[in-house]
C-alpha cells in the first residue's frame, strides 16, 4: 500500500505529564539504588505482553471436554488454571458459564480491572467510559452494538469487577463440535466471548 | 452456582452515604438492595489501603441486584442482574424490594 494513502498517527511530541515524569523519576531512582535492574523491568513487560486470550482459550476448551475440571474451573477458577500450568501470580478469579437460560457479561464500572494475568491487556473498548457505564444500565443494547442478539427469554447476567475478584466467561460451546479436541476448540474461544461480548466462534462450515 | 430460591435469598441494602476519599462501592448501587450471591472471604479494606493503611480485614460478599432495583422504571429489562463485589461495612439488614 502506497505510503500516502492511509492516516498518519501524529508523533507523540508533546511534553512529558507529570505522570510520565514521575515514571521516569522513580523507576531510574530504583534501578541506582539497586532495588531493580532495567533488564528485570524489560522481562516483566515482556511477561505481560505474552500473556494473550490464548491462554483463556485454553481453560475454556478444557471446560468444554473434561467435566471435572469444568467443575474445579467453577469452584475456584485461578486454582484449577493454575494446575494447568498458567502462572497468574496473585490473581482471585471467578469463571461464569453461559448456558441456555442465561448469558453473562462482565465489566469494571470503577475502572478497567481485567484478568490481566490470564487474558493479557484489555481491548481498549473495555477501557472506554461508554462500555463501563452503559453495560451496567443497558446491557442488551451494548451486547446488540456488538452484534450480539440474545432471545428474549435469555436472563442478562452483568458483573461489575468492583474489587478482588476477576471474571471470565465460559461461553457456551457452539453446536456441531462434537468429538472436537480441546485445542481445536480453543481456536473457537475468542476474547470478546470470554468477556461476555459475544459468542464463541462457529465452526467452519466443511 | 444456582440461584437461591426467592425466600432463602439473605437481602441487604448498601448504604446510601456518599463520603470522600476512595471507595470501591459504586455510587449507582448506593441505596439499592441485593441479595447474597457469595461470601468471598476476609480482604483488606482498600479504603485504608489508598491512604497506605494497613488494611482492616473485612468481609467481602457478591451481592446480585436485579436490574428493576437499581434503575426502577427505566430497568432495560427487570429481572436482568448485576453482581458486585461489596465490602461488609456497606452493607445493612433489608428486606426483600418485592414481595417474592
Amino acid at each position: 500500500m502506497p505510503h500516502d494513502h492511509h492516516p498518519h498517527r501524529p508523533d507523540d511530541d508533546h511534553a512529558l505529564t507529570y505522570a510520565q515524569q514521575m515514571e521516569i523519576a522513580v523507576r531510574e531512582l530504583l534501578i541506582a539504588k539497586g532495588v531493580t535492574t532495567a533488564a528485570e523491568i524489560t522481562a516483566q513487560i515482556a511477561a505481560m505482553d505474552a500473556r494473550s486470550p490464548a491462554n483463556g482459550a485454553a481453560v475454556v476448551a478444557r471446560a468444554w471436554t473434561d467435566r471435572d475440571f469444568r467443575a474445579a474451573l467453577l469452584e475456584d477458577a485461578a486454582e484449577a488454571s493454575r494446575a494447568m500450568g498458567f502462572d497468574l501470580g496473585p490473581l482471585r478469579l471467578i469463571a461464569v458459564e453461559n448456558t441456555a437460560e442465561v448469558h453473562n457479561v462482565i465489566v469494571c464500572t470503577l475502572c478497567s480491572c481485567y484478568p490481566r494475568n490470564l487474558l493479557g491487556l484489555p481491548p481498549d473498548w473495555y477501557k472506554s467510559r461508554a462500555y463501563r457505564s452503559r453495560t451496567v444500565k443497558e446491557p442488551r443494547k451494548v451486547l446488540s452494538e456488538f452484534g450480539l442478539h440474545l432471545p428474549e427469554d435469555v436472563q442478562v447476567r452483568v458483573h461489575d469487577s468492583t474489587a478482588d475478584m476477576r471474571y471470565i466467561v465460559i461461553p457456551q460451546r457452539p453446536a456441531g463440535t462434537d468429538g472436537w479436541s480441546a485445542k481445536d476448540l480453543a481456536a473457537l474461544v475468542t476474547r470478546d466471548s470470554m468477556i461476555g461480548t459475544a459468542q464463541a466462534k462457529a465452526p467452519p462450515v466443511l | 452456582m444456582a440461584m437461591p430460591a426467592v425466600t432463602d435469598r439473605t437481602y441487604l441494602r448498601v448504604r446510601a452515604d456518599m463520603p470522600p476519599g476512595h471507595v470501591r462501592t459504586p455510587a449507582y448501587l448506593r441505596g439499592k438492595t441485593g441479595w447474597v450471591e457469595r461470601d468471598l472471604g476476609v480482604f483488606p479494606n482498600p479504603e485504608d489501603l489508598a491512604y497506605r493503611h494497613k488494611g482492616r480485614m473485612i468481609p467481602l460478599l457478591r451481592v446480585r441486584f436485579a436490574m428493576k432495583d437499581v434503575w426502577g422504571s427505566a430497568a432495560e429489562r427487570p429481572d436482568d442482574t448485576i453482581d458486585a463485589e461489596i465490602y461488609a461495612h456497606w452493607l445493612e439488614p433489608a428486606e426483600a424490594p418485592h414481595a417474592p
